[in-house]
This record gives C-alpha cells, sequence and structure tokens, in this order.
C-alpha cells in the first residue's frame, strides 16, 4: 500500500485487520459473514481468502457465543477481533462483554488477560431499519475493564485498530458506518498518535467543539460555516472515549473558553454530559457559559424517515454556538 | 462408541430396584402433568443411568463403561470424597460462625466432581461454576483460595493457568462459553487435551449453554459438558427448566449425551474418561447428565424447607456417594479400620486448616481496588487511584496532628 494515499475507512480498517494478522498469528478475526462476503459491509473482505478458514472464522449467529468463544480463545492466547453485525444487534453478547470480559482481569488479580477486540459498526444516517442505527457507546464506557474508541478518519481507523488489536485489554472499536465510504489519507508510515489521545482538527479560539466518529466531520463542517461568520471554532477529535483525553479538552477550552459537546447518542445520560461534569469542574474559572451538548432525544432511534430530524446536523450544532457564544 | 444408544438402552439390571414397578412409556415422561416431586423421582427412575455402584455398594458392570480401577486408587477416590465433604462442612461452619459471607455447598455432589475431576489429565482445562469445589481439588487447587471470594477478599484467589482451573463462575452458564472457546484455541494448537465445562440443571435454560451447544458441535470442539443435574437451581424444581430429560438436549445439536448416576463415583469417572478421550482423538464434544441432588440449600444464604420435602431428602440419603462406596470397599476387604480412621484424622486436620487460614485471611489493602482493571493501563483509574491515595493519607496527616496534640 502506498504511503499517504487517500483511502475509504472501509478498506483502512480492512487493510488494519490485514497488517495485524501478517503481524501476528494468533489474531483471528471471527464474525457473522465474515469469511466469503467479507461482512455486511465488506470491511473483511478477502481475508478469509488470504488467511483461511481458521483464521477468519464465519460463525453461528449468535452474538453472546461470539464474544463468550472469543474470550475463551483469549484465555488460550489468542487474539480475536470479534465483528458485530450491527450496533443493535450487541445486546445479546451484553452479559458476555459486561460480566466476563471486561471483569476476567481484575477477578484473576492479573494473572489472566482477555485481549479481544469488539467491532461495532455503529451510528445512524445510512437510511436504515431499526436496531441498525444506534450509539450505545455511553453504555459500554461507564464499564470499567473496558476500552472504547472510535476513529473518524483512514489514517486513524488503520492505525488505532492495529493498536487496539496489540494491546492486552478488551477494547470496543466503534466504526462509524455512514463514513465508512468517505475517503482520506492513509499515512501508514508516520508514528501514530498514542491510542487514548484526543486531537485538535481544527484550530479556534472562540469556541471549542468535541465530538467524536461520524460527528468529527459535521463539526469541522460547521467551524467552515461559522468561519464565514466571523466565528473562530476549534475542533476536538477525541477519539477514545475510555479513557477520555481529558487534559486535551482542557488545554482547548482554557485557550477558549467555552465548550460544545456533539455526539449522535442520547444527550441523556451521554458521553457529554461526562465531559461536561469534569472539564467544568477543570475549567470552571476559565468558562464563559455553560458546557453545552447537542445529540440524540430520549427517544427510540427513529425511522429513517425521520432520522434527518434526530442526528445533530449543521444547523443544530450552530445553533448550540450561537448559544454559547451569547453568554 | 455408541454412547446415546447406551443411555437409552433398557438395562437389565436397572437402575434402582423399584424401576420396573414405575414404568412408563416415554410419551408419559414428557407429559406436563408429570410435574412436582413424585414425578421426579419417577423420571429419574424410569431414564437409565450409567451406574457401576450400586447405592447398596454393589459393583455392577456397564456395557460401555467399564472401568478397572487398582485398591490404591479406589481408596483415593474415597479420599477425595471425604476430605472434600469435610471441606465444605468446614466451611458452611465458617459462613455460620461470620467467617464467610455466603457458601455454596456441595454436600452430595462428591461424586460427581471427583468421578469427573480425576479423569481429567492434567493438560486439561476446566471451567467451573461456583460449587466445584471437589473438582478444584481433584485439580490441587488449595482450598483456602475458594474461600476468598466467598469472605470478600477477592473474586477468585488463585492463578487459572496454575492448575488449568478457570476461576469460578457466577453468571449462570457463562463459563461454558469460554470453555467452548478454549476447546477452539486447543483445536487450534493442534494440542491433544480437553476441556470440561460444569455448569447445573438451572443453567441449561440460559441461551448460553445453548450457543456452546451449537458452537462446539459446528467447530467440533474437544470439550466435555458436565451439567450437574442437582435437581434445584435455588427453588426451581428441574421441571421449571426442560420437559426432557437433559442428557436427550444434546442430540438436537448433533452431538451425543449419557445420563450417568452422579452418586456412583466409578460411573462419572468412567463415563468423563470416555467423553474425554472422544473429545481427545477428534469426535467433538458430549454431553454428561450427572443425575445427582443437593443435600444441603443452593446457598448458606437459601432454606429448603420453604420448597422442597423432607421425604426427597431422605430418599436421596440413601444413595449417599460415599457411604456406598465405603461399604463397597470394605466388602471387598479393600480398607481398614485402620485407613478409614487416618481418613478421619486428615479430615480433622484438614478443617484445623482451613478455619485458622481463614481467619488470617487479610483484608486487601485499600488500594487494591484500582490494581489489575486494566492490563495497560488506563488514565481515569490512574486520576482516582491517585485522589483517593491523598484522601487516605489524609487520615494520616489527621492522626498525625491529633497525636501530636
Amino acid at each position: 500500500m502506498a504511503v499517504h494515499e487517500k483511502i475509504t475507512i472501509a478498506k483502512a480498517i480492512n487493510a488494519s485487520l490485514r497488517a495485524s494478522m501478517e503481524a501476528d498469528p494468533k489474531v483471528l478475526v471471527m464474525g457473522e459473514d465474515v469469511g466469503k462476503l467479507g461482512g455486511v459491509f465488506r470491511v473483511t473482505d478477502g481475508l478469509q481468502k488470504d488467511f483461511g478458514e481458521d483464521r477468519v472464522i464465519d460463525t453461528p449467529l449468535a452474538e453472546s457465543g461470539i464474544v463468550g468463544t472469543a474470550i475463551g480463545l483469549a484465555l488460550r492466547g489468542y487474539r480475536p477481533v470479534v465483528e458485530i453485525q450491527f450496533d443493535g444487534f450487541v445486546f445479546p453478547a451484553y452479559d458476555q462483554i459486561v460480566t466476563q470480559l471486561a471483569k476476567m482481569h481484575a477477578r484473576a488479580l492479573g494473572k489472566v488477560k482477555v485481549p479481544v477486540v469488539i467491532r461495532i459498526p455503529y451510528a445512524g444516517g445510512i437510511g436504515a431499519v431499526e436496531h441498525h442505527s444506534e450509539s450505545p457507546e455511553a453504555l459500554f464506557a461507564h464499564v470499567a475493564g473496558l476500552k472504547i474508541v472510535t476513529p473518524s478518519n483512514s489514517s486513524d481507523a488503520y492505525w488505532m485498530l492495529q493498536q487496539a488489536i496489540a494491546g492486552d485489554d478488551p477494547v470496543i472499536y466503534f466504526e462509524p458506518k455512514r463514513r465508512y465510504h468517505d475517503k482520506s489519507r492513509l499515512d501508514t508510515e508516520s508514528i501514530p498518535d498514542p491510542l487514548h489521545k484526543a486531537r485538535v482538527v481544527q484550530n479556534g479560539s472562540d469556541l471549542t467543539l468535541a465530538a467524536y466518529g461520524p460527528m468529527v466531520k459535521v463539526c469541522l463542517d460547521v467551524a467552515k460555516v461559522a468561519a464565514e461568520e466571523g466565528k473562530s471554532v476549534e475542533v476536538v477529535d477525541l477519539r477514545s472515549l475510555s479513557p477520555i483525553d481529558f487534559d486535551t479538552v482542557q488545554s482547548s477550552v482554557q485557550k477558549t473558553g467555552r465548550l460544545v459537546v456533539v455526539h449522535e447518542a442520547p444527550v441523556f445520560f451521554g458521553a457529554g454530559a461526562e465531559i461536561a461534569a469534569r472539564i467544568t469542574e477543570r475549567c470552571f474559572y476559565q468558562l464563559e457559559a455553560p458546557v453545552l451538548r447537542v445529540g440524540g432525544f430520549h427517544s427510540p432511534y427513529p425511522p429513517s424517515r425521520l432520522e434527518d430530524e434526530y442526528l445533530p446536523g449543521l444547523d443544530r450544532v450552530l445553533d448550540a454556538v450561537d448559544r454559547a457564544l451569547a453568554y | 462408541m455408541t454412547v446415546e444408544g447406551t443411555a437409552q438402552r433398557k438395562n437389565a439390571r436397572g437402575s434402582s430396584k423399584r424401576t420396573t414397578a414405575k414404568k412408563a412409556t416415554p410419551a408419559k415422561k414428557a407429559s406436563p402433568a408429570k410435574t412436582g416431586t413424585a414425578g421426579r423421582a419417577e423420571q429419574a427412575e424410569q431414564d437409565q443411568l450409567v451406574q457401576l455402584l450400586t447405592p447398596e455398594g454393589k459393583r455392577v458392570e456397564h456395557p460401555d463403561y467399564s472401568i478397572d480401577l487398582s485398591p490404591e486408587e479406589l481408596r483415593g477416590l474415597y479420599r477425595d470424597m471425604v476430605l472434600t465433604r469435610q471441606f465444605d462442612a468446614e466451611a458452611t461452619t465458617l459462613q455460620r460462625q461470620g467467617e464467610l459471607g455466603l457458601w455454596a455447598s456441595l454436600l452430595g455432589q462428591e461424586a460427581a466432581q471427583i468421578g469427573s475431576g480425576r479423569a481429567l489429565r492434567d493438560d486439561d482445562y476446566v471451567f467451573p461454576t461456583y460449587r466445584e469445589h471437589g473438582v478444584a481439588w481433584c485439580r490441587g487447587v488449595d482450598p483456602t483460595n475458594l474461600l476468598g471470594m466467598f469472605r470478600g477478599v477477592n473474586h477468585g484467589g488463585w492463578d487459572p493457568n496454575s492448575n488449568n482451573f478457570h476461576l469460578y463462575t457466577i453468571v449462570i452458564g457463562s463459563q461454558t462459553l469460554h470453555a467452548t472457546g478454549y476447546a477452539m484455541g486447543v483445536q487450534k494448537d493442534g494440542a491433544d487435551s480437553a476441556v470440561i465445562a460444569y455448569f447445573g440443571d438451572g443453567a441449561s435454560s440460559q441461551g448460553d449453554v445453548a450457543e456452546s451447544f451449537t458452537f462446539s458441535a459446528v467447530y467440533n470442539a474437544p470439550v466435555v459438558f458436565f451439567c450437574q443435574n442437582n435437581q434445584w437451581a435455588i427453588s426451581e424444581p428441574t421441571e421449571k427448566q426442560t420437559r426432557v430429560p437433559l442428557y436427550q438436549r444434546a442430540r438436537g445439536f448433533g452431538f451425543p449425551g449419557v445420563r450417568v448416576d452422579g452418586n456412583d463415583v466409578l460411573a462419572c469417572l468412567a463415563v468423563t474418561k470416555a467423553a474425554l478421550e472422544r473429545a481427545r482423538t477428534g469426535q467433538g464434544p458430549m454431553l454428561i447428565e450427572a443425575f445427582t441432588y443437593r443435600m444441603g440449600a443452593h446457598t448458606t444464604s437459601d432454606d429448603p424447607t420453604r420448597y422442597r420435602a423432607d421425604e426427597e431428602r431422605a430418599a436421596w440419603e440413601a444413595k449417599d456417594p460415599i457411604q456406598r462406596l465405603r461399604v463397597y470397599l470394605q466388602s471387598e476387604g479393600l480398607v481398614d479400620e485402620e485407613f478409614l480412621a487416618s481418613i478421619e484424622e486428615e479430615s480433622v486436620a484438614l478443617g484445623k486448616r482451613v478455619r485458622e487460614a481463614v481467619r488470617a485471611m487479610p483484608d486487601p489493602d485499600h488500594m487494591a481496588i484500582f490494581e489489575n482493571v486494566y492490563a495497560d493501563g488506563h488514565a481515569l483509574v490512574d486520576e482516582e487511584r491517585a485522589q483517593f491515595a491523598a484522601y487516605q493519607a489524609s487520615f494520616a496527616d489527621a492522626d498525625a496532628i491529633a497525636e501530636g496534640n
């Protein structure tokens, strides 16, 4: 693969899996339809052909079974990378993830490691039927023992997955499915940022927008429009939700004095609440306005004809920017 | 081997003297009307058990599961069962004395656990539930290590890889999937060891158990499912879990199931050995239903007198696993009073050691809360650890000031 190529996120993840499997024979890919079909999003395309059915394992349609057996494989010394087909389908496996995977290292007083990576295509915007567009990241971030990351561009998608696989902790790797086919630069040579480091992706001085995954692009668009209106908006891509790199957010807010957190998940008890609380603690005297949040409503994810109303878009985020700047 | 056929074959010897008196058609067995204590006992008698030692201590043969043990091995099984029962009794007492927060007794299930446990090779791997004290004993896990989680000083006080004995699992049935995945790994490694997953009749209702059956069958994983059907899932009888005998479930998943007399240590040993051998030689999973009885409460928090009749327990007392082996050993002249006395002495010593070890078990350090949450560390845990350490240290400062005053 060429360096600095423009490539889709889906292809970057595929390249990342390939690189991980080549680097470590213990890395396995498991999930429904990941073999011949290459996954319903074709993210695992061609892997079974090249690595065999023994390493790219088509599983029965049983999510608890997929995660539970991955735990057993990890206990045996393997590094399974599990694909959950869609966000809403992870719940049958929720028990295995929360009661078993997250806690096993601690329960064993550190004597065993369970390096399972769970890839979940998540969030909405693709016009899908119900259970195919959800944002359950807060449910997992609340659980000690799990790490949660979500890339927003191809280079991060490529590097963060390899870092997640190489680490010894269980990681939930949320893939912004509506960005799967967005192309961005893939740099396979530069040394990547640490897995859990947030990154300022747009510099600004009036207000900070903190976002992750699919909402980073929306926030970058907001920054452009705001700039045309003479407002300087900084955008932080959190990249990791457990842990969250509060230091980077804090530095940005200390500079701008204002913070708006944007995510697709419902605002209520969401990642934004945690960020608002922490940043208020850390930056109480620098804040010029309360930390605002923009996100989904406290409703089931709506039918696709309504998802544009539900999902934070340019206008809703701009409105929050205006409200914050009005203080 | 025709395991399933064997399990279903009518055996002239019968599983008990009363078998013929209450014979029913298979259709009748599955009838919803056959519930309650009477129905359960009847069904127990109707379904053939693999048995090598009758409740009266008489040695019998089985066409598919013959076993030939040396006197030393037979005495060893007796010793294992007696010591395990003693350990269990001691733990129950310690709970009553407030030294343990909870205890899950295995009373009555010694044969199922020692028989299956002694069938294992060192390189086999065990995934237990939370009642497998006898299996732990067979694996060489120090019994005092089993008590940490019940005392509340840890969630599992042993290194699973030291004895190939995984931590106790509280969530019912979860470990059957871990066992299956581990077995898939064994298979990928080209190793010839096997994996055994323990669970109970209640767990058989869990989706994870069904999913582990599916995965193990599809991948032909070298895993043995050892279900101890002790008749009760807390207060729920087996009738609330299933309308068919549990061992028959295996057939629908494509592998054999067999019901063994769970109070017969020889039969449990023989059947588990055969199942492990099957797994090792690439013939895939097998389900063993050890038909047994939990003589005590589900845990020390439970009160079985609220939901089951005294007569039921009395009927099972007559099938006691230790008693029947002792009768057999005595009738064959394989043990003498001196041996029995020495085991008794060893039991007393074990009880004393356990009691002292539990009382001496220190509370963990405050900072243990933050240890091993993550293998590679986590910024939030680091932050909270530092804050909590500072908070703890503030007491030391206050104490110092108070002392200075």
